[in-house]
């Protein structure tokens, strides 16, 4: 064998010892760390399951099932928490049937309708609304909007009084720190989501599929609807679930414009309470099993959120994988 | 060494096996081996790409690996330098051995192979770095640290590379500011700044236009008594120009199983494959019937 | 009539009838209103915290103490301790939470491939990322603040809820910005015998790190604007404390959240200017976030 003429910097290059260096110490730090700062996630939400649930145990094992009812009393000691959950429910259901329509719409706005170059202001003023920080919409929400809101609902509900569906939906009692309230302003917080998420799913739609609609002669709402929508329904339903998720779980801004007074009715302009909202309002004060049940609470919100998130997650991977399979 | 001009094609039987994997022997007596494949088989998960290699590459040599898409060649070349172990599922059968000493026998470190056996890819690669940082990356890597000494090897490896005189008054523009000629350039430049042993090349030319390959290919003739030098390359007349030795690979098909698989067909001294090749399928390559 | 006299057919080339084109003229306007519905409120916020609170923010409302809401009479006293504590709070979530973050995205990218645990941890920062804030501070006050009796409450814990807010963010939007690196830059590297690890840390990341600087930017315009997960770590107090270790303190959305509830006078203008302050703050950082987006796309060019 000949040898080697030019210097090799890693070792003599006709001897294979050099070749079996050990995997260098770094390397393997760097591996293991990254790989920690990945189980950190899990780590945690693990912990947060449990370190909740712990604290919150008197509160399961003093009430039992009537967690369940709506009585919430912490004077007469007794905490059932059924008005939150139904506040929670009511609000997201508000704030997703005035913002779904929107956000779709904004989405569809800037992927067919608007050409890129001017869509950028467009972008720039969804970002801006995700920017608000929420304890400022509850300050402007409380201050400014729910007054001015207290006016119209008054009309509204003057009008319909008595009246079959819309009287028990819209009628008195009038608040202007109440469930729809609260509502409006969780739909504001909730568009720039569910129209980012919507805009990466239309986007995906093949171009093909559109020029073939367009081809036949379709005006735009009917390429919208037969080549757009089909493609993208499933992500946008999972959007949705997502902008759901959040608007459970935001509690500032529920906090401030809510009327926090426990009540199940279906009148909208009543002043309610939900989840997120009795814990903020009431944890700093509360002792015993009135923190047990504000911890529990915030259990339930827990587990809801993350079962709404899961599903929301997984209809939007089946859709993108569906759509790469096919 | 080979001009195209005079090469003539002849319409010989087709030799005996014996002589269809050896060295032809001539005027050219080979240098030391410094690759040595035996029964070389690589696999992606259960499929073959290639099959039962078995060749030796010289010193000093430039060597070509041609024949048709799919034919496994730059598998064969990716093996030498382990970058293979880089892709999921991938795995050598059969032994390779590097200068005596065998490249997949475990506790070889495969950073310490690649920093022996040097590589240049068919599409430019700069990193986004200046010109100078993208030359000295390789031999920061391994612990040089002195900025004159630095200096010295980016000059240095720049001027083999024949860029040294068109960048070395921006060496801190970004890399990806040069031209695709100047680019591969750059990169070959990189690879040559560890002082390699050996420099595989994936189709280094084909991205680019033909003055930028005429350069790349002035260069390559150049270092070639400082380098082991293995190209795969698509241009047949490439080959004849630079290469000392060229192997012809091909695809077998196996009709029965729907299978197909790379197989090394001929391998000899560049002249007497294009000029006289023993096997009918490595002549009708390479007088253009085939492929 | 013959075929040669008869009057050639005129292509139809006239828009579909009627209805269907209003149809789709009335879908593409309900769009663009629904961008119109979009503006007004944001507009009508914005220009609401503007006027209320340009009157009252200058140096000396960012630099003075509060007063506290029940004394009298009421001044209109300063937001200086909660601008220290959300600067000093954010920027200790942020090294935290960026680093951390980065790296559990190099592993997702980078080590994880195509393997079932990066699919499940790239899942569950998804996941993470709709978990409550409330929630989040109610986690660290079980699992830290409690710890310390009636000592717990610090700006410390503050920024371990911001962090894990800030988390799965930061993972994701790192993820995807290393996922847009080209696999030929790694090969590159790994050609001239580097390994994994100095692959990563020495082309990948910084082929990325514009757009993880950007992203990461993003988050921390998100958390310094969050009030929930401080509402229980740092307790929210009215006197300025540097120390963000030990001690309650509090930050600019407490701030104006204890404000919004309070009946007292000088809250609501002291609300006002906290809230343009704590606007401005999100709004430059979402800016720069932007100016890094463009300069990085620059230099890869």
């Amino acid at each position: 064998m000949s040898a080697v003429t030019q210097v090799d910097p890693a070792g003599t290059a006709g001897s294979t010892r050099a070749l079996s260096e050990r995997r260098p110490l770094g390397d393997r730090t760097f591996q293991a760390l990254a790989l920690g700062c990945g189980l950190l996630v899990l780590v945690i939400l693990v912990l947060i399951a449990i370190t909740t649930s712990q604290q919150s145990t008197s509160w399961f094992s003093a009430e039992g099932f009537k967690i369940f009812t709506n009585n919430w009393n912490p004077s007469a000691n007794q905490f059932g928490a059924l008005a939150f959950i139904y506040g929670t429910a009511i609000t997201a259901v508000i704030a997703i049937v005035l913002a779904v329509p929107v956000s779709v719409g904004i989405a569809l706005l800037l992927t067919e309708v608007v050409p890129p170059r001017r869509a950028r202001p467009i972008v720039y003023v969804v970002d801006l609304l995700a920017v608000v920080p929420s304890v400022v919409w509850g300050l402007w929400g409380i201050l400014v909007f729910a007054p001015w809101l207290q006016h119209i609902y008054t009309s509204i509900a003057s009008g319909v009084n008595g009246t079959p569906v819309l009287g028990p939906l819209f009628g008195q009692p009038v608040s202007g720190a109440s469930f729809f309230t609260a509502g409006i302003i969780l739909a504001f917080m909730i568009t720039p989501i569910v129209t980012s998420l919507s805009r990466e799913v239309i986007a995906t739609v093949p171009t093909i599929d559109k020029e073939g609609a367009y081809a036949l002669g379709a005006t735009r709402w009917e390429m919208i609807r037969g080549a757009v929508w089909p493609h993208s329904q499933g992500g946008v339903v999972g959007a949705v679930l997502l902008g759901l998720g959040r608007a459970m779980g935001e509690t500032i801004a529920a906090a401030l414009v809510i009327g926090s007074s426990p009540a199940i009715t279906s009148h909208l302009f009543a002043p309610g309470y939900n989840m997120p909202a009795v814990i903020a309002n009431q944890f700093g004060e509360s002792t015993g099993v009135w923190r047990a049940g504000l911890m529990g609470t915030a259990v339930l919100l827990f587990a809801i959120t993350i079962i709404v998130n899961v599903l929301a997650r997984g209809i939007v991977e089946r859709n993108a994988r569906r759509k790469r399979g096919a | 060494m080979d001009d195209p001009e005079q090469m003539t094609v002849t319409t010989s039987l087709p030799k005996p096996a014996a002589l269809r994997e050896q060295v032809a022997t001539g005027s050219d007596t080979p240098g030391a081996p410094v690759f040595a494949t035996r029964n070389v088989s690589c696999y992606y998960g259960s499929f073959r790409a290639v099959t039962d290699v078995s060749l030796t590459i010289y010193e000093n040599d430039i060597t070509a690996f041609i024949g048709p898409s799919g034919c496994g060649k730059t598998t064969v070349l990716r093996t030498l330098n382990r970058m293979n172990d880089l892709v999921e599922g991938a795995r050598v059968e059969g032994d390779v051995e590097y200068r005596g000493a065998p490249l997949y026998a475990p506790g070889v470190s495969a950073t310490a192979v690649r920093r022996r056996i040097g590589m240049v890819f068919q599409k430019p690669n700069p990193f986004p770095k200046s010109i100078y940082d993208n030359v000295a990356y390789g031999p920061r890597i391994n612990g040089e640290r002195k900025k004159e000494k630095l200096d010295e090897i980016v000059e240095h490896s720049l001027r083999q590379a024949a860029l040294w005189d068109e960048v070395k008054n921006r060496l801190n523009k970004s890399g990806l500011s040069l031209s695709g000629g100047q680019a591969q350039r750059l990169c070959i430049a990189r690879t040559l700044a560890v002082e390699p042993d050996v420099v595989l090349m994936d189709e280094p030319c084909s991205a680019l236009d033909p003055i930028a390959t005429g350069k790349i290919e002035d260069l390559m003739r150049e270092i070639k008594s400082r380098y082991t030098i293995v190209i795969v390359t698509h241009n047949m007349q490439q080959a004849t120009r630079v290469s000392d030795r060229t192997a012809f690979y091909s695809v077998l098909r196996d009709e029965q199983n729907d299978t197909r698989t790379g197989v090394l067909v001929e391998y000899g001294r560049t002249q007497q494959i294009f000029a006289d090749p023993a096997d009918p399928r490595t002549q009708a390559y390479v007088t253009g019937r085939v492929g | 009539m013959s075929a040669l006299t008869a009057e050639p057919q005129k292509a139809d080339l006239r828009e579909p009838a009627g209805w269907r084109r209003t149809k789709s003229r009335i879908m593409t306007s309900l769009m663009v209103l629904s961008f119109v519905v979009v503006i007004i409120p944001l507009g009508f916020v914005l220009w609401t915290v503007i006027a209320k609170g340009a009157s009252v923010v200058g140096w000396s409302f960012w630099t003075s103490g509060t007063i506290p809401p029940n004394t009298e009479p009421l001044g209109l006293g300063g937001i200086g301790p909660a601008i220290v504590g959300t600067v000093e709070i954010v920027a200790l979530a942020s090294a935290m939470a960026v680093p951390l973050g980065v790296l559990g995205a190099i592993y997702i990218n980078e080590y994880g491939g195509r393997g079932v645990l990066a699919r499940i941890v790239r899942f569950m920062a998804d996941v993470m990322t709709g978990v409550p804030s409330i929630v989040m501070g109610l986690f660290i006050f079980s699992i830290w603040v409690l710890h310390f009796g009636t000592n717990g409450f610090s700006g410390l814990a503050g920024a371990f809820a911001l962090g894990c807010l800030m988390l799965p963010i930061v993972i994701r939007s790192s993820e995807e910005m290393l996922k847009l690196v080209p696999d030929s830059l790694r090969e590159g590297s790994y050609a001239l015998g580097a390994t994994k690890a100095r692959v990563t840390v020495t082309v990948v990341l910084p082929a990325a790190l514009g757009g993880i600087v950007s992203g990461a930017l993003l988050a921390i315009a998100r958390a310094a604007g969050e009030t929930a997960p401080l509402l229980f770590t740092i307790l929210g107090v009215q006197s300025l404390n540097w120390n963000v270790f030990h001690g309650a303190t509090t930050a600019l959305p407490l701030l104006i959240f204890s404000n919004a509830s309070s009946p007292y006078v000088g809250a609501e203008g002291r609300g006002w200017g906290a809230a343009l302050t704590l606007i401005a703050i999100a709004f430059i950082l979402m800016i720069t976030a932007r100016l890094v987006t463009a300069r990085f796309a620059r230099y890869a060019r």
